[in-house]
């Protein structure tokens, strides 16, 4: 434990994070105020008349079978995301490890597709599997598979999945690699004269002694997947077909901004507020203590 | 040091301020949804408008989709920083209707230029629907566009079909379809952009079909909707088959198909003829047909209704900005302009007087077919069924009915649930809105 730092009068240290204070009033206090206010109303497109419902909102979003149909989707998304990118993450950051020679190539290869943004790397994937024009689409129907995402509601989730996935590989594989460094090579030697294999030294020692980093990255990961990917989706699908990859975030932007129903619109971002909360409430619960630093 | 800076900074500020009142130039901000061809058209037209004269500068900016634009100049009225102009498409005009604090009539800015405003000058069709119950024109009607057939006559000669003669009925579309495939002149037969506004809003009005009650929103804004009748059910479940064996391709929701089309993969199409622009600029051996017909329909085809878009103008702008408007407005009304947009891009002419101009030109007669839509939309009187489709959240609507209808092309639920679907959840979409 490092000393406490004290200050010598109380000014100071309220001037030190006053910037920090007003940067969370005004980017998160103040619009979620203004959300939580919203909720409770029902209103025009333009806000010319307004009428304060209560949780009206509330009850009409959460009757409404297309917004459970969403959480279900949202679900899905979420866990096959988080899935496929750390266990691919993983894989990597362990070859990685292994390589000798032009390590740091390799590193900055498999962090590249994080600096992509969002609805760009949705383009990306949107023209590559485009089933007019897209050179993987073409390969795939060479295969005799019958790709057409724009219909086939399973191959729109795959297609989404993947895209925002693949953004959240590089992420992951740099903690992966920080994680494997953190592991004392003593113990590794240790059981490999006592003859274990490679296998068996990944799952009972590399594995086991990942976990905290693994547990961290699933919240990331998880609230990546709830809230980051909503370029992806713009891009890719727009929610369909029919309402396969509508996630709760993408919901929001639609009855708000496309079918212009403010008032459910905030009363499903408030929804997601708590949930976002919860999540993070989890993480410094649980995982905190789990983490061992140095 | 300061003080001194601020002094600085504050002189600045008025030699900035004088220079410019000295210049005074009034700008006119304009957002717009047009891409390709289209948006080139925005960028001189604008280009010209400034050049004319040295008072106003219309700055054009392009906001995205259709309802992305939509949405932009909500917000931005909301957030009282609205544009000038907004180009507003088909389907939100029941949205901008409804908002009557928000926006100022055309028809009270026009004579502000120092123009009389003459309703009668305008297409009647287009004007009665940018204007209200009473009369009043509300926006400016800037490109409007009917759906017509595009047909590629490369596919059409190898597949053995008339190149001089394309289907005018639903089952002769089919028939050539499936004609085009089993020939292996193209791997598909057909396909459309914009399912809703081709599909169903004209399909309803082309066949003299009811699409909703009061006159589908035109006399009342309480509707509801009638598209789950046995006629539209046929020509969706022919559809449905189609899309089984792949003669009929779906794109997308909106214009994506114009690029299934343009890659040569469908042998026909239905789009706008506001697409015509980028068809041409593709090269592409084409040839174009009036909108196809239910041959089982009474009285059909009756007429198209417009769609495209509108300039609508925000309330609360200077007096100043105003004039800037009305004198942009009656510059686009100019014979020669009007004349020039309906042979550049395919949208329609506004004017009559610019109609009748093409027509002396002979532009007709070189190029056949592009009269096909002003003649679908003006052919007939308008019935009740045939005047428009306005409804207070047509965008959410025609969401609704793309998700019904992509799970009935992929094979989830017949054309029969599909618009059941469509209209139950549209109807309560519908009323929900109204109770906003």
């Amino acid at each position: 434990m490092s000393p406490r730092v004290v200050f010598p009068n109380t000014f100071l240290p309220y001037l030190l994070v006053a910037p920090q204070l007003a940067i969370t009033l005004v980017f998160f206090y103040w619009p979620a105020s203004q959300a939580l206010y919203q909720s409770m109303l029902r209103e025009d497109p333009f806000g010319l008349s307004s009428r304060f419902v209560w949780f009206a909102n509330f009850r009409k979003v959460l009757s409404d079978p297309n917004y459970l149909n969403s959480i279900e989707v949202t679900m899905v998304f979420s866990t096959a995301t988080a899935a496929v990118a750390l266990s691919t993450a993983l894989l990597l950051a362990v070859m990685a490890d292994k390589v000798v020679r032009s390590r740091a190539i390799y590193r900055t290869l498999m962090i590249w597709p994080y600096a992509v943004a969002p609805a760009i790397a949705g383009m990306l994937w949107l023209f590559l599997f485009n089933p007019s024009i897209g050179s993987l689409a073409y390969g795939m129907r060479w295969l005799g598979i019958n790709w057409d995402p724009l219909l086939d509601g399973r191959q729109a989730m795959v297609l989404v999945v993947a895209a925002a996935a693949w953004k959240q590989i590089s992420y992951n594989f740099l903690f992966f690699v920080a994680g494997l460094q953190a592991i004392p090579k003593s113990l590794i030697e240790a059981a490999a004269i006592d003859g274990a294999g490679e296998t068996k030294r990944f799952w009972t020692i590399v594995f086991p002694l990942l976990a905290p980093t693994t547990f961290f990255l699933l919240v990331i990961n998880t609230v990546y997947a709830f809230f980051d990917t909503f370029g992806i989706i713009h891009a890719v699908t727009g929610g369909g077909p029919g309402k396969a990859t509508e996630t709760l975030v993408y919901k929001v932007y639609n009855d708000g901004f496309v079918n212009l129903i403010l008032g459910d619109s905030a009363a499903q971002s408030v929804i997601l507020m708590v949930i976002v909360i919860a999540l993070t409430a989890i993480q410094f619960r649980y995982v905190e203590r789990k983490v061992h630093y140095g | 040091m300061k003080s001194l800076g601020f002094v600085v900074g504050i002189a600045a500020t008025c030699a900035l301020l004088s220079s410019t009142s000295a210049y005074a130039v009034t700008e006119i901000s304009w957002w717009h949804a047009m891409t390709g061809a289209n948006n080139e058209v925005v960028e001189e037209l604008s280009k010209e408008f400034n050049e004319s004269q040295a008072e106003y500068k219309v700055v054009p900016v392009f906001k995205g989709t259709y309802p992305e634009t939509l949405n932009a100049g909500i917000a931005a009225f909301r957030a009282k920083q609205p544009p000038a102009i907004m180009q507003v498409f088909d389907a939100g005009t029941g949205t901008m209707m409804a908002a009557e604090g928000a926006i100022k009539p055309v028809a009270e800015i026009l004579p502000l230029g120092g123009h009389a405003f003459d309703k009668s000058q305008y297409l009647p069709g287009i004007v009665a629907y940018y204007s209200k119950p009473d009369g009043t024109m509300l926006s400016f009607p800037y490109n409007s566009s009917s759906p017509i057939l595009y047909y590629n006559k490369d596919i059409f000669q190898k597949a053995g079909l008339d190149v001089d003669n394309p289907p005018k009925t639903w089952s002769e579309v089919w028939d050539a379809a499936k004609t085009i495939k089993t020939s292996g002149a193209a791997p598909c037969g057909f396909t459309s952009t914009w399912l809703t506004w081709i599909h169903t809003e004209n399909f309803a009005a082309w066949n003299n079909l009811s699409y909703g009650t009061n006159e589908n929103g035109i006399a009342g804004t309480d509707v509801e909707l009638k598209i789950n009748t046995p006629i539209f059910v046929k020509h969706f479940q022919e559809l449905a088959d189609l899309a089984k064996d792949g003669t009929f391709k779906y794109g997308g929701r909106t214009s994506e198909a114009k690029q299934i089309f343009l890659a040569g993969e469908c042998g026909m199409f239905t789009e706008s003829s506001g697409g015509l622009g980028d068809i041409v600029k593709s090269g592409m051996n084409y040839g174009t047909g009036q909108l196809p017909y239910e041959a089982g329909a009474a009285g059909a085809p009756q007429n198209t209704i417009p769609g495209g878009a509108s300039l609508w103008v925000f309330a609360g702008l200077s007096d100043e900005q105003y004039k800037g408007v009305a004198a942009f407005f009656n510059f686009l009304s100019q014979t020669p302009i009007q004349a020039r947009l309906h042979q550049v891009s395919g949208y329609l002419p506004v004017t009559v007087a610019a109609y009748e101009e093409t027509k002396k030109s002979g532009f007709y007669e070189k190029n056949p077919g592009r009269e096909i839509p002003i003649k679908q939309m003006m052919g007939k009187a308008p019935t009740e069924n045939s005047k428009g489709v306005r409804l207070v959240n047509l965008p959410q609507v025609r969401d609704i009915e793309n998700e019904e209808l992509e799970k009935m092309l992929a094979g989830q639920q017949t054309a029969q649930q599909a618009l059941d679907n469509t209209v139950q959840r549209g109807n309560e979409a519908i009323r929900n809105a109204l109770n906003n």
